[in-house]
């Protein structure tokens, strides 16, 4: 099999068109699917999934994009610690473009701070070795997916013997987050798409408690638009059945155990932190890890504690950022949705990345617009 | 951020660092994440510089051909593309 088949195979409008043909036939009551990640909203989107779909099937943007549940006081403390002197601060993605309570990582990089975008987390060791007069602090994001990848950059770490190098943790969990969202009793999900990457970490099993408390189908699904229409038509067939048990579609890459090297990793160098505050969705228990005791010399946040700023900072309260991720209401359901609130100028959380509901809306609306709700 | 595209192996150097290619973009990821053995002309799903997982060709194979009977029932007029739409909403 070619490499273009593995892409191309999944892309391929019809095999999307008999999957839409097979989820019509089958699907007989409204069924809400959260997709977890990011990753599958923008799939949702860009393939203008929603249209091929019957109504009955409905989904419901979810909190797994990295960037947009970090409260504003952490992007604040990303900015404090930017802000010291013979520091470079380092992050993936889109971080630097989401503004604090005041300015953004971006805005202070055009003011002259050294604040670096990497490719990869490795890039910073290289990045300690050529600059060992300087600080170099690491502003760790992401969900399940990427907390292995810090934690071999703190292995390269060691055993280069830096001390030049720090870490702001804030890796953060799946399964908290969902089980938040679903134990506050009023959400309008009935069914998930497990998120793809975070499963190839982590493997199936850590869904398997909230598909047996919720009584929700919980679906593995890869991240190309036959990956997701597949994994509707599996939640369909359980619904049909009276069923609620974890799935795998996405067994080309995903187990039930994970990649056990990668989990093995990650507690080496990090434990539970016992709360962590979501943008969007407020504390939650045990949703976030921080590195262990014994690692405190690399921990930004235990070193440069007296820089870093205390106050607990909230979205304006027209945004309901909270009850999109509840599948209560729809980005179009906002006020101020596409006008004081667009991406180069976000107020909640769903704005700020390309993987947010509401950015994901504001980029593709238009294809999407017969699903929405008026 | 997540990257869901296949990449494939091409070469594999003695610091544990392998070249892929990603629809013919090549660039250079880290191997220390995997315990299996990788070989050249394997495909692997990266994220952040890291190969996370190897991909298995046969699960792929095993999907596709799901999908080519489920188009070829549709084709041969066992499913409607219209089926059912509308009559429930
Ligand atoms: S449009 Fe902006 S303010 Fe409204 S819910 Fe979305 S992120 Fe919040």
């Amino acid at each position: 099999m070619s490499e273009v088949d593995l892409i191309e195979g999944f892309r391929d409008p019809v095999h999307m068109k008999a999957l839409a043909a097979l989820i019509k036939k089958e699907c007989k009551s409204k069924i809400n699917i959260m997709e977890v990640c990011g990753g599958h909203t923008h799939t949702i989107m860009k393939f203008g999934l929603s249209q091929i779909l019957p109504e009955l099937i409905e989904f419901v943007h979810g909190p797994g994009c990295p960037v947009c549940i970090m409260p504003k006081e952490r992007i604040d403390h990303a900015i404090a610690l930017a802000s010291m002197p013979n520091t470079i601060l380092a992050t993936l993605g889109d971080m630097i473009r989401v503004p604090g309570s005041k300015t953004s990582l971006q805005k202070l990089r055009a003011e002259g701070k050294d604040i670096r975008s990497l490719y990869s987390p490795l890039d910073v060791i290289k990045i300690a070795q050529e600059n060992p007069d300087k600080n170099v602090v690491f502003f760790a994001i992401g969900f399940e997916t990427t907390t292995p990848m810090s934690a071999v950059l703190m292995q390269h770490a060691i055993e280069n013997k830096l001390t030049n190098v720090f870490f702001h943790i804030n890796h953060v969990t799946v399964p908290e987050a969902v089980e938040a969202i679903m134990s506050s009793g009023d959400a309008l999900i009935d069914a998930f798409l497990g998120p793809s990457h975070v499963s190839v970490i982590t493997g199936y099993k850590i869904y398997e408690p909230i598909a047996e408390k919720y009584h929700t189908p919980i679906v593995v699904a890869g991240f190309e638009p036959t990956d997701v229409m597949e994994s509707v038509l599996r939640i369909v067939r359980q619904v049909n059945a009276g069923k609620s048990v974890v799935d795998n579609e996405y067994a080309r890459a995903v187990s039930r155990e994970g990649n056990l090297k990668a989990q093995a990793l990650v507690n080496t160098y990090f434990e539970k932190r016992s709360h962590f505050r979501w943008r969007g969705i407020g504390d939650i228990p045990n949703s976030a890890l921080k590195l262990r005791a014994e690692y405190a010399a690399f921990d930004a946040e235990i070193v440069f504690d007296d820089v870093l700023p205390k106050t607990e900072l909230n979205d304006h309260k027209l945004c309901i950022c909270g009850d999109i991720l509840k599948g209560r209401a729809k980005p179009f359901d906002c006020k101020v949705f596409g006008k004081a609130c667009t991406p180069t100028n976000p107020m909640g959380s769903c704005m700020v990345s390309s993987e947010g509901a509401c950015s994901a809306y504001f980029k593709y609306g238009k294809l999407n617009l017969k699903g929405a709700r008026a | 951020m997540c990257l869901s595209i296949p990449s494939k192996v091409v070469e594999i150097d003695e610091n544990n660092y392998a070249t892929v290619d990603t629809m013919g973009v090549k660039r250079k990821v880290t191997l220390d994440l995997i315990s299996e053995e990788v070989n050249v002309g394997d495909y692997v799903l990266i994220h952040v510089g890291f190969a996370m997982n190897k991909i298995s060709k046969e699960e792929a194979e095993d999907s596709i051909a799901a999908y080519n009977e489920i188009a070829e029932a549709m084709r041969e007029g066992e499913i409607s593309e219209d089926e059912g739409n509308n009559n429930y909403v």
